[in-house]
């Protein structure tokens, strides 16, 4: 289908480019900017005047629940509420159940998203059978299955041994891998960060060196292996600074950051708000200015959504026992933008921690140069609205962000040139 | 959805007794009063205060909800509740990790049908007390019984009542507390209860093991060295130490931590000499108290016990006996 989206604000880091300007779109991708092409006819004119065109958004983490925990979320829902967020790519952890250590979940997965239609969903595979730390997955077939990496997701390989062989095997197969930085028993039982909130109220805690223990580890074996590395969802300075440290030193390791962890800290945890309950934990305020340096300054070029949505019940529980995790998507841009507004980042900077940077960790495309498929978020960066449980599309309504007041709300979303969202539909 | 002071209504009363925490020191004092009021015996012989019995709760049901195994909270807690002629009902949920929030919640719903007044509840999840007191109808009241390792209100409660009619002032009091303080509720209750009575010095002694990370935040000093720690203390509160600590890798034996920290005649000797020994119970005779001390003329664990009645009774009076507040509320289903 051939359309025209008219007189918006460009916004397309991975080119370098903002200016006012059209941008025409046929066949799924982008054929011309500015002018259109002589003979070209729009059957579809998208007014973004006062708007902002970026490419589609591409979050790093978002779980998916399909399969095995459908009554959560599945993925036609998620998919749904990803294109009312502006976002096109979602990166789906190997955590299923089923675990994705086999192409056929990995199949599966890809087989539902194309169906729905909403979003591409990109897999992880799994770095060992079953996440069970001890034998390692099938990381050739994985990768010819689709996956763009590999992890362990939240379940911690406890052998260093097999966390440096799984290493040096993802490397051989040219697979980056994912890392969830926390060592197992010195989080074992905690639910909340070690410090002046979690000794008030009794929460076993989870401390920093948690994290920073195991991002020395595997930092160690990285430069050992040579693997390429991502670190997901960071959540002390102390780990960042470690990361910096070793991106100085010519290592070749990412990092990302939930985009939780940049607004909240253990203090919204308040009286036992399970809303509050995520992993890593919410830590100090020094934890979360740390964050948001670390990202001015490069050294975490990602932020993702960490979506995990659930069912009413999983949350309806005392703090230790809640499920942990937030349905995030639809609050990943509107809170990235808040950190513009907070003069964190600059507008371009902000859209390309969504776009350009995600999207090389997992070579996508998140581009709108001419040839370039066209997957577009289009947003009205003035407009302000509420976000309420009745405004999500998420099927899990688990937020600690429901009764904020958001500035910017995407209007369209493309996905290769077809419009999966649209305001005024 | 945060509201701040769950436990207090519009006008600043107790609605529910969730943690000591966030309540003002003339509410705590009146508490203290209150439960004064219900022991008719002289006071020649504090040991063996006699509570009357009265009919302020008559006609109101008490449901106790003890999700964890308990002795002496749910009797002084079932005693007080008959002082004060209410019916006593006693549920005893066999404390599998199945009880999930969600058949908390369904069963709550079934005991409010029962036309219920207040839930006295103890679970092993710090912050249960909270999510129930969250949920319930506007017409029930909740008392914390303990839950997980956040809040023992009611033992705060009865310790600092036992204090006052031993010490009569706080002000000038030196009080350590000493044993396992990163696992205890009571012993997050007790600070919180002596730091808002504003106590002149309160101090935790233990090995830093079982010191939680930040705890001089909460308003205590910290010791490792008993000698050191108990140094002209009037008040000494001993903890009950949990045998599956020594599985954690907190301590190494028994032996060794009454050795550093049991409390022993010798040890007690820096204290002042009308020092006070008080235990929440139940004691572990050789381990953290050898026996002399806990039998001995300076302790008064047993008087802790029967002073829980009349503070218990004291809160579930003053939660169930305020003057009906939400008219509005009182029909809701």
């Amino acid at each position: 289908m051939k359309i025209s989206i008219l007189g918006g604000r460009l916004v397309d880091p991975a080119n370098g480019l903002d200016q006012i300007t059209n941008i025409h779109i046929a066949a799924g991708k982008v054929i011309a900017l500015g002018d259109a092409p002589a003979g070209f006819e729009a059957r579809q004119s998208i007014d973004a005047n006062r708007q902002i065109v970026c490419p589609g958004l591409v979050d790093l983490r978002a779980c998916l629940r399909e399969p095995g925990q459908e009554y959560k979320a599945t993925i036609a829902s998620e998919t749904r509420a990803a294109a009312k967020s502006g976002i096109t790519t979602l990166v789906c952890p190997p955590d299923t159940d089923p675990v994705a250590d086999t192409p056929a979940v990995v199949d599966l997965i890809r087989h539902r998203s194309i169906q729905a239609g909403f979003a591409r969903v990109l897999s992880l595979g799994a770095l060992t059978q079953n996440l069970d730390g001890k034998q390692l997955a099938e990381m050739g077939a994985l990768k010819a299955a689709g996956c763009v990496g590999v992890s362990n997701a939240r379940t911690a390989i406890k052998s260093t041994q097999v966390m440096r062989r799984a290493m040096e095997y993802a490397a051989s197969q040219n697979l980056p891998v994912f890392l969830h930085a926390e060592d197992p028993s010195l989080a074992d039982g905690g639910c909340a960060h070690e410090g002046a909130v979690s000794v008030r109220l009794g929460l076993p805690g989870i401390p920093e060196i948690a994290e920073s223990i195991a991002v020395a580890r595997e930092l160690q074996l990285v430069e050992q292996t040579g693997v390429r590395a991502h670190f997901c969802q960071l959540s002390s300075e102390r780990a960042v600074k470690m990361i910096a440290r070793a991106q100085y030193d010519g290592l070749s390791v990412t990092a990302d950051v939930a985009a939780h962890q940049l607004f909240l800290t253990e203090m919204d945890i308040g009286y036992f708000d399970s809303q509050c309950h995520v992993r890593p934990p919410l830590r100090t305020q020094r934890d979360r200015d740390g964050l948001r340096t670390a990202l001015k300054n490069g050294t975490i070029n990602a932020i993702c959504s960490d979506h995990q949505p659930h069912d009413t019940d999983a949350k309806l529980a005392p703090f230790p026992s809640s499920a942990p995790g937030i349905s995030a998507l639809e609050t990943l841009l509107p809170l990235t933008l808040r950190l513009v507004d907070e003069e964190v980042l600059s507008l371009s900077a902000a859209i390309a921690c969504l776009t350009r940077h995600p999207a090389k960790i997992v070579a996508a495309n998140s581009s709108l140069a001419i040839g370039d498929c066209a997957d577009v978020c289009i947003f009205d960066p003035e407009q302000y609205w509420e976000f309420t449980t009745e405004s999500m599309a998420s099927q899990g309504h688990n937020s600690p962000f429901l009764g904020w007041e958001f500035k910017g709300r995407v209007t369209h979303t493309l996905l290769a040139g077809h419009i999966v969202f649209n305001t005024r539909s | 959805m945060r509201r701040r002071n769950l436990q207090l209504d519009e006008q600043g009363r107790l609605r529910h007794l969730l943690t000591i925490e966030g309540l003002k020191r003339q509410q705590i004092v009146d508490i203290l009063d209150t439960a004064e009021s219900f022991i008719t015996s002289s006071d020649q012989q504090v040991r063996n205060a006699q509570v009357r019995k009265v009919p302020l709760l008559r006609g109101k049901t008490i449901v106790n909800l003890f999700f964890e195994a308990s002795t002496r909270t749910l009797t002084t807690f079932e005693l007080a509740a008959k002082r004060l002629s209410a019916d006593v009902l006693k549920i005893n949920i066999n404390t599998s990790a199945t009880v999930k929030g969600e058949s908390l919640l369904d069963m709550l719903q079934n005991l409010e049908a029962m036309q219920c007044d207040m839930f006295v509840v103890r679970h092993s999840d710090s912050g249960a007390a909270h999510l129930i007191a969250q949920h319930v109808a506007p017409h029930i009241s909740v008392i914390n019984a303990g839950d997980g390792q956040h809040a023992h209100p009611t033992q705060a409660l009865l310790d600092i009542f036992t204090i006052r009619r031993h010490k009569g002032e706080f002000a000038p009091l030196t009080v350590a507390i000493v044993g396992d303080i990163m696992h205890s509720r009571v012993a997050r209750s007790q600070i919180h209860a002596l730091t808002t009575l504003g106590i002149s010095d309160l101090r935790v002694i233990a090995p830093k093991t079982l010191i939680p990370s930040q705890v001089e935040g909460l308003g205590v000093h910290v010791y490792h060295d008993m000698k050191e720690g108990l140094h002209n203390a009037d008040v000494v509160i001993m903890l009950r130490l949990q045998k599956e600590r020594m599985q954690g890798a907190l301590l190494p034996s028994e032996q060794e931590y009454f050795q550093d920290y049991g409390l022993t005649e010798k040890k007690l000797a820096v204290a002042k000499t009308d020092v006070m020994v008080m235990h929440p119970g139940p004691i572990n005779r050789g381990v953290e108290i050898d026996s002399e001390v806990a039998d001995g003329p300076r302790s008064v664990i047993l008087e802790q016990v029967s002073n829980g009645i009349a503070v218990r009774m004291a809160v579930m009076s003053m939660v169930l006996g305020r003057p009906p507040m939400d008219k509005e509320s009182e029909g809701a289903p």
